[in-house]
């Protein structure tokens, strides 16, 4: 007779080890379109190997699959731990692991056929928006089911803002997705014109403040404390920043349909709500490194810790460039050049996929019966750290770089008001960029084989040695257990 | 009333709503209560983790 298992973690272990499987696959792709920009005959001339199709793929799979992953494994895994109750239904759960990957294969064999919908970040066709639709209602069943049984009277604020995006995930998904379907592989969106072009950008900047902002915050609330073993800075602050991030997020995507046909107030609106839209968003980010108050030493030890915080900085670097490229007057500048592309980079992998890793750092050893954070190699996880920053830092820079030169060559106009450059100019001088970028990229991504492979190392040895004889990372939980 | 009106309202609105959060976080009356509800994740701890059931799940 054995014990039941208390919690269940084999939906937590499968989405986690997915993470690290859609990280890698979804940043490969990334890394070969980078390729393709710098050296074009990358495409070989095959329809389902070009930059067109592959980029959907790459978008993806890094936000949906690799980010997708991450928030499942870790809002399924907090809402357990501090709502101290299992799952309310193991078998909902799985469906939720199996329709998920189901949903992320078909959108690997349907994009890089050429099938798609053309909206961005909502690509996929009408039969898999409808499987991912029915998919993440039951995953808002499983999680708020399990908040309804919980034996603690208070919600822990991560589930605050894993349920805030659950929810608004779901109303955007359905709201922007609505199409009239012609065969099983073609429809149209119901909306036309420029609203269309609203409602995609309301989706897809809230694809960023909701799927990409708030369930990572939700990451941070857990991890951070736990791995710094203190509570959280100001947990007021929490419930303040909380409801201002939310209520100001839904606002902001105008900001991406500056000087289109979109009315200009409505731009203006766009602009000024994502204006203050810095504000609960410095909120977050100061609530977490400050967590670390009084015990900044542990940055010298922990390179789980470095993940963490230095997402956090990372955070609030591109949350305070993203106000700024919202004003009209940068945006002139920015728009349509790569420094856009560095922006949601120096969000996505410094911000999304680092707290990812750190996170995933945390918890993996727990699925193997081991103490919180005790990895197989401790060293390889602080060559993952510096491959990762080193790898964002060339990045961004490079993009920067490229973006405001192509800003600056495109509105550059002579005395008789001829433009100085050509297109195909700028794209020449920023080949140096490109060739940065690859690296950059290619060095991340490089660090994401080192994560798989001390994880693999870490089960090999949880196999071997069931109890954690000698911990790798001293006392990161309080208590070990027996 | 036109709509000039509602959005006036809407703002008026949101600027009370806000402040309410702001009293409510910050009441000096709630203040222990917060700081108990910080120290949630850290109640009952990896007590369970290492249970020979559970890690027979997670290898299966």
């Amino acid at each position: 007779m054995t014990a039941p298992t208390r919690y269940n973690y084999k939906v937590v272990h499968q989405f986690a080890i997915m993470t690290v499987v859609w990280g890698i696959v979804g940043m490969l792709v990334g890394v070969f379109i980078a390729a393709q920009l710098a050296w074009p005959a990358l495409n070989f001339d095959t329809s389902w190997l070009s930059f067109g199709r592959l980029r959907p793929l790459h978008t993806n799979a890094v936000i949906f699959a690799f980010g997708g992953s991450a928030l499942m494994a870790t809002s399924l895994f907090v809402v357990q731990r501090t709502c101290h109750t299992r799952l309310i239904s193991d078998r909902l759960a799985a469906f939720v692991f199996w329709g998920w990957q189901a949903v992320i294969v078909a959108a690997a064999i349907t994009l890089p056929m050429g099938l798609t919908s053309s909206k961005e970040y909502a690509e996929l066709e009408w039969p898999i928006d409808v499987l991912i639709a029915i998919v993440w209602i039951c995953y808002a069943i499983v999680f708020f089911g399990t908040i309804t049984k919980r034996k603690e009277k208070h919600i822990y604020v991560a589930n605050w803002f894993f349920g805030a995006f659950i929810i608004a995930v779901a109303i955007l998904h359905i709201i922007n997705s609505l199409a009239l379907p012609v065969t099983l592989t073609k429809s149209y969106s119901v909306y036309s014109g420029t609203v269309d072009a609203l409602v995609q950008w309301w989706y897809g900047h809230n694809a960023v403040g909701f799927f990409l902002t708030a369930g990572f915050l939700g990451i941070m609330y857990y991890f951070v404390p736990k791995q710094a073993e203190r509570p959280v800075y100001s947990y007021r602050l929490s419930v303040v920043h909380f409801w201002a991030l939310i209520a100001i997020y839904v606002w902001a995507g105008p900001h991406h349909l500056h000087f289109t046909s979109l009315p200009d107030w409505t731009q203006s609106v766009g602009m000024a709500m994502s204006l203050v839209l810095l504000a609960p968003s410095w909120g977050g980010m100061i609530n977490g490194i400050m967590t670390l108050s009084g015990a900044w030493d542990k940055l010298r030890t922990d390179p789980i810790l470095k993940f963490l915080i230095v997402s956090l900085s990372f955070y609030g670097m591109s949350t305070f460039e993203g106000p700024m490229m919202s004003i009209k007057s940068v945006n002139a500048l920015s728009h349509y050049t790569d420094w856009t592309i560095g922006h949601v980079h120096s969000g996505a992998l410094g911000w999304v996929a680092m707290i990812s890793i750190g996170s995933m750092y945390h918890l993996i050893p727990l699925m193997y019966g081991r103490r919180a954070g005790a990895m197989y190699s401790v060293k390889l996880i602080d060559l993952h750290f510096w491959l990762s920053t080193i790898g964002t830092v060339l990045y961004i820079v490079s993009m920067w770089v490229n973006g405001l030169m192509q800003g600056l060559m495109w509105r550059a106009v002579n005395s008789d008001g001829t433009l100085t450059y050509s297109f195909i100019e700028s794209v020449e001088a920023s080949y140096a960029g490109y060739v940065v970028r690859f690296i950059g990229g290619a060095i991340f991504f490089a660090g994401m084989l080192v994560m798989a492979y001390n994880i693999w190392k870490t089960r090999q040895l949880a196999l071997a040695n069931p109890l954690p004889a000698d911990d790798l990372i001293d006392s990161n939980v309080q208590g070990a257990h027996a | 009333m036109d709509i000039t009106d509602f959005r006036s309202l809407a703002t008026v609105l949101c600027a009370i709503g806000f402040t309410a959060v702001v009293w409510w976080a910050y009441g000096s009356s709630r203040k222990e209560r917060f700081e108990q509800d910080a120290l949630l994740p850290f109640i009952e701890d990896d007590a369970e983790a290492g249970t020979p059931a559970q890690r027979e799940e997670q290898s299966s």
